[in-house]
């Protein structure tokens, strides 16, 4: 939704009740499930810290530094992630991400990333980036072409 | 004005207790951070990053915590560091007590050696430039 390269990135995410998940989760009650949220804001801040290296980096989610939401979320509700980047440095990236419910502020989730191939331990990893796949990268392309990239 | 001892150890404090969701009693100067404070190494950046913020400082890669230490096959034999590996090591971390370490200098025992007064050691240093 909006893109500043190396410092924010917002995303929506409109909870219907066609997803499948949300019939489980809960039959008599379907709310989105707070690890979804979790996985939306990883995603988000993931694309604006694969971003910030040109997507060439291997950008893996590596901590969850805190989590909380603190309202429920029921299809028909409309999700805004707006993930800020606080730090990224060769090795890795932290970002802050604020969760909205229908412009409302519900929750707060901050994340580690790793650029793995820059492991402090030296392992390798397959050479081809199994993050930013390249169909992933066509995908994002016309998007960030249209952002403040 | 320079910072005192202990308002440098009440911010690492801080910073250790956001990066490891620990409570504030257990970090004590002596408290290792991967055995008493459960740190892993992704938590080695996140308190990089907190650091840098908290006291305004920039942290070189490798540092604070050395890295391409225990992966070079010439400070590191049958799990135990050379006596390279050591003298590199010593070089590189002024700031830790590597004296007991030196007895033993196991690769396994190495993240024993990271323990809270390390890292004010180190913030110290850096803040005296």
């Amino acid at each position: 939704m909006e893109f500043q390269s190396g410092k924010r990135a917002v995303a929506v995410k409109n909870v219907s009740l066609a997803e499948e998940h949300l019939h489980d989760h809960w039959e008599a009650y379907p709310v989105m499930p707070t690890c979804l949220m979790i996985e939306g804001m990883a995603q988000t801040a993931g694309i604006l810290v694969g971003q910030a290296r040109n997507f060439q980096e291997k950008v893996v989610l590596a901590k969850i530094v805190k989590a909380e939401i603190n309202d429920l979320v029921v299809p028909g509700d409309q999700l805004k992630y707006e993930a800020v980047m606080e730090n990224i440095s060769p090795e890795a990236a932290s970002t802050t991400g604020t969760i909205y419910r229908n412009g409302q502020v519900i929750g707060q989730v901050d994340l580690m990333f790793s650029h793995v191939d820059q492991n402090m331990q030296g392992l390798e990893f397959p050479k081809e980036n199994f993050v930013f796949t390249g169909s992933f990268q066509r995908m994002v392309e016309p998007f960030l072409e249209r952002s403040d990239v | 004005m320079a910072m005192s001892e202990q308002e440098i150890f009440g911010k690492v404090k801080e910073t250790l207790v956001e990066a490891l969701s620990v409570d504030e009693e257990e970090v004590k100067p002596n408290a290792t951070l991967t055995g008493d404070l459960g740190a892993e190494s992704i938590d080695f950046l996140d308190i990089v990053f907190r650091l840098e913020k908290a006291f305004n400082i920039k942290i070189p890669r490798g540092e604070l915590f050395p890295d391409n230490v225990l992966n070079n096959p010439e400070y590191v034999q049958d799990g135990r560091l050379t006596p390279a590996g050591l003298k590199t090591l010593k070089e590189r971390m002024v700031h830790a007590d590597l004296t007991e370490f030196e007895k033993d200098p196991s690769v396994s025992k190495l993240a024993e050696q990271f323990k809270v007064q390390t890292i004010v050691n180190y913030v110290r240093n850096k803040v005296k430039g």
